[in-house]
């Protein structure tokens, strides 16, 4: 009876994409980031960021469901 | 923004997507070819320009007054709902409240549960509902005596279904591991294994025995079925987001709670984004009130920005504030000035309010900006 349920479908909840160090570089830049903690933040202990397995300075992508635009993009700097 | 500037930059405008459907739909109806279309694009590039906000504007300022006009207008028309069907929750101003204030338990905690397809009727959605109420031990006893000799509890349980009385007393068994427990049909009796017992104790073990939850998860109060459409949907009074998971007939991906808290800790900060605007969307229309979204989405941004829901004001947004004389400004002034000056401080004279302490240029539009001379070149 044990099912896996696998959270990242829940209706409430965004696409999140771990960036990789290059993709990384290239939004640092486009926004002209000096500080990393300049981008919001989310937890290392947040479910999400556990299931991407991703590291404190790590970047992610999150592609939200917006009612004024449809599609927004959001970025969040993974801290401890 | 000046027309020169406009007409130069126009082609790196990015309209949003749902801009981009529109316009495609409206070439459809209106069968405008390329040329046409092309012309569409660039008037509405310009008009979108126009309509957003420009470098330096106060966005923050205007979002607190869109929001906080109506929410005056909320004090003088909270209505209770007497006797109307359904969980009875926290509405209005109070809630409004509650949710910038970001209480870790709001005073009536909700959740809205949808059940899988193959679950989706009556029968099943009142049976999860029933299965999902916590119940005490009280639920099911008939009637409890003390065996003042033997140092006993009675316990005579109504008459249900032999199969829930196993259930129950497999659970009770559990649950006490310090008690000597015998059935015999509809009645059981415990036995301490400690010997020494006086009746006061025994009175005070009774009285924790009947409390004790045996079926159910935990907090949830009560639990109705109500049909939205299509759906058979489970509301509860008290909240578990976590426990609800593991139940199959629970759709659990369209699941919500309103206590944004349990969300962020189940779901993550962009879930709770979501629900605390949800929350106050719904919280304001259910008073007939319409706010833009986008103010909503500034102040719930500014609020989830730390990675954790932060409340507005002292110990939240507020508080996170870099500039001293802003602070002090605000709330609990000699706190914050006697620590300033403790670490020895420093006020840069970046932000709004500690500016119009001293009377100088506020950085915003216009005043954001500065010149700076290049030494040293013609």
């Amino acid at each position: 009876m044990e099912t896996e349920i696998n959270i990242l479908n829940h209706e409430l909840i965004p696409k999140h994409i771990l960036l990789s160090q290059q993709e990384k570089e290239e939004v640092i830049k486009h926004y002209g980031i000096r500080k990393i903690n300049q981008f919001p933040k989310i937890l290392k202990s947040d479910p999400v960021v556990q299931l991407l397995e991703a590291k404190p300075g790590d970047l992610i992508k999150i592609i939200r469901k917006s009612d004024t635009a449809k599609e927004s993009i959001y970025y969040r700097v993974v801290i401890e | 923004m000046s027309e020169k500037l406009q007409t130069t930059s126009l082609d790196d405008v990015i309209l949003p997507i749902k801009i981009l459907d529109e316009i495609e739909t409206v070439c459809k109806e209106k069968k405008l070819n390329s040329n046409q279309k092309e012309k569409l694009i660039q008037i509405i590039k310009k008009e979108y320009m126009n309509s957003s906000f420009e470098p330096g504007e106060a966005i923050g300022i205007v979002s607190a007054q869109s929001i906080s006009e109506p929410a005056t207008q909320m004090t003088m028309r909270t209505f209770h709902f007497a006797g109307s069907s359904g969980i009875q929750v926290t509405l209005g101003l109070p809630r409004l409240i509650e949710i910038f204030d970001a209480k870790k338990e709001p005073t009536t905690s909700t959740m809205t549960l949808y059940l899988k397809k193959k679950y989706n009727n009556k029968t099943d959605s009142e049976r999860v509902a029933d299965t999902i109420t916590e119940k005490s031990l009280r639920n099911f006893v008939e009637t409890v005596s003390l065996d003042l000799v033997n140092k006993r509890i009675r316990i005579k349980f109504k008459k249900i279904k032999k199969s829930d009385l196993k259930d129950t007393v497999a659970k009770l068994q559990k649950k006490v591991k310090d008690y000597k427990i015998s059935i015999k049909e509809n009645a059981m009796a415990l036995e301490s294994k400690e010997k020494q017992l006086t009746i006061k104790d025994l009175q005070r073990i009774k009285k924790r025995l009947l409390d004790l939850a045996v079926t159910g998860i935990q907090s949830v109060k009560n639990a109705i079925v109500v049909k939205e459409g299509d759906d058979w949907v489970i509301k509860t009074l008290g909240s578990n987001f976590l426990k609800v998971q593991s139940f199959e007939e629970i759709d659990f991906m369209r699941s919500y709670t309103n206590n944004v808290h349990e969300v962020a800790s189940v779901l993550g900060i962009e879930a709770a984004r979501m629900a605390l605007i949800k929350e106050i969307k719904n919280t304001m229309k259910q008073q007939g009130l319409d706010i833009d979204v986008r103010h909503i989405m500034l102040v719930v941004d500014t609020m989830t920005f730390s990675g954790e829901i932060k409340p507005i004001g002292r110990y939240g947004v507020a508080g996170m504030k870099q500039s001293i004389l802003t602070r002090a400004g605000f709330e609990e002034t000699i706190k914050h000035l006697v620590k300033a000056s403790l670490r020895q401080e420093e006020d840069t004279f970046n932000a709004i309010f500690d500016n119009v302490m001293v009377n100088q240029l506020v950085p915003i539009g216009t005043g954001m900006f500065d010149l700076i001379a290049k030494l040293g070149e013609e």
